[in-house]
């Protein structure tokens, strides 16, 4: 009788593994060694992590973290040594266009980590403002404060938690932010239960009235009408904001009426000289910013029930 | 004709055989919604993973266990269809009170680690440990001599695994697709159901033709 569990026992537990984690992680590894050679990029640093293993790169002044090598987005985030406030990236920049609905954040709430660009530049921006990250992975804690230097300070706080988690209990507990950003879907594996109505309407409880949500999100054609949809059964009409020549898609959502671009472009005035020094055209935003459907209204909102987002991908 | 050839019977076995793969089916079918039903409450971190594939294995070794003993005292078609029986209905409580529970244990329990832990134990234990207790159970039925017990149970693991193997691909690449996560539940449910009632009637039939 003994035996007989046995051989179920070891497939189940294979099977389930090979489920959950699969092979890709094994791929992703080899790759993002492969592109490091490529790139010509010398490894200075390997973390090990329970998800993915995290590498740091530097190679031509730039440093990098990268853990992903799907989707053409291999390095994760990356910083230019020489100027350190410099942001490289199109997605980070025109993240800070949320700036332009809330441009005094004082609570501030961000899920995913990444090299710690976004708050650290928030920081600077707005010290008196408090700033909580959330982090899933303590491994990319570390990355960030040894080779980003990612400081935790009495307003900067890392969480290492589930983002979904956590916003559930900051719910509960009557928490509220008025800048939220959610950044947690650069890896390779899609955290579903981050993308669904019912996540979205547990944020939208923690929200103060002048809040603005800033989510960086998908542009797969499939995964980006679902997303379009769900966010838009939640918020109402919302900014789409898209630049030509990237490959970038951020939500601005709001618990107000959307603000009219003349409005949007008078905060851009207020806000350019501050943003220069991280390479942010604010300027150019406001005439992006469009609350145009540009996919396929018909497809199905995002739930709990069903949100099969890396099969859609 | 013996009892024994009676439960040996063809057709008998091949329900037997059938019930065992959608057995298998189910379990692994249960086991990656488990994923996504827990996920809203406490993520999907590696531990949430570690809790769910923990009590699954904790149940079913455990039905095994109780399965297995259950079978050396007189063994019956009727007690082994309960145990789909009593499967589907207790698998019933995670449709309708999986997030009254997970709410509960969400506000108790602060770690993440721990309160899925917990909410697999009350979720997931009861069913799949009569899910566990099909397989020893099955055995035992379809076992009628000594020199042929192991390849019974040879064929019998196959087809559990093998229903396994298929609950898990048609679940996390097309049924979560296609269905709502308590659809999928419905469907094992009824499936479950099914396989009750079809041994218990294969049973009828196999014990009349043995009168007449």
């Amino acid at each position: 009788m003994r035996r007989f569990g046995a051989v179920p026992l070891s497939s189940l537990i294979t099977s389930s593994l090979t489920a959950t984690f699969g092979p890709a992680a094994w791929m992703s590894l080899f790759m993002v060694a492969l592109f490091a050679l490529n790139a010509n990029a010398e490894t200075i640093h390997e973390e090990r992590s329970v998800y993915r293993n995290i590498f740091v790169t530097e190679s031509d002044g730039r440093r990098c973290l990268l853990f992903d090598a799907e989707r053409g987005q291999r390095n994760q985030t990356c910083i230019n040594i020489r100027n350190e406030k410099e942001m490289l990236f199109h997605y980070t920049r025109m993240s800070m266009a949320g700036l332009l609905l809330n441009p005094n954040p004082k609570r501030i709430l961000i899920a995913g980590l990444g090299g710690g660009t976004v708050p650290k530049a928030l920081h600077e921006l707005y010290p008196d403002a408090e700033i909580e990250v959330l982090e899933i992975d303590q491994a990319v804690v570390n990355v960030a404060r040894d080779f980003f230097n990612f400081t935790e300070s009495d307003n900067v706080k890392v969480e290492v938690v589930d983002a979904r988690v956590y916003i559930k209990r900051a719910g509960i507990l009557g928490k509220q932010y008025d800048f939220i950003m959610l950044d947690a879907f650069t890896g390779e594996y899609i955290p579903e239960h981050l993308l669904t109505q019912e996540f979205l309407q547990e944020v939208k409880a923690i929200m103060t009235p002048d809040a603005v949500l800033v989510a960086n999100t998908f542009t797969t054609s499939n995964l980006y009408a679902h997303e379009s949809e769900t966010y838009k059964s939640v918020f109402g009409e919302f900014f789409n904001f898209k630049l030509t020549g990237t490959g970038n898609r951020v939500i601005i959502a709001s618990l107000q009426p959307l603000p009219p671009a003349t409005r949007l472009k008078r905060t851009a005035d207020s806000l350019e000289e501050s943003l220069k020094p991280y390479g942010i055209a604010i300027q150019q935003f406001p005439m992006s910013l469009t609350t145009r459907s540009d996919w396929d209204t018909s497809k199905r909102v995002l739930t709990d029930q069903f949100s099969p987002a890396n099969l859609l991908n | 004709m013996t009892s024994k050839a009676t439960l040996g019977s063809t057709l008998f076995s091949n329900v037997v055989i059938a019930a065992v793969f959608i057995n298998g089916f189910a379990i692994m079918g249960i086991e990656l919604l488990g994923g996504r039903v827990l996920s809203p409450y406490f993520g999907t971190s590696v531990y949430v993973w570690g809790s769910i594939i923990t009590i699954f294995m904790l149940s079913l070794s455990l039905g095994y266990l109780w399965g297995g003993r259950l079978s050396s005292r007189k063994p019956s078609a009727k007690v082994f269809a309960l145990f789909f029986v009593a499967a589907a209905i207790l698998s019933l409580p995670i449709i309708f009170f999986a997030d009254w529970t997970m709410t509960q244990v969400f506000m108790v329990v602060e770690d993440p680690r721990y309160g899925s832990l917990l909410s697999a134990i009350l979720l997931y234990f009861l069913p799949i440990c009569f899910m566990g207790m099909v397989s020893p159970y099955s055995i035992r039925l379809l076992v009628s001599s000594q020199e042929h017990s192991g390849r019974m149970a040879g064929l019998l693991y196959f087809i559990s695994t093998l229903g396994s193997a298929l609950g898990t691909l048609m679940t996390s690449f097309y049924l979560v697709l296609w269905f709502e996560i308590n659809h999928i539940m419905w469907g094992i449910v009824i499936g479950m159901l099914a396989c009750g009632a079809l041994v218990l009637v294969a049973h009828a039939i196999a014990e009349r033709r043995s009168q007449s």
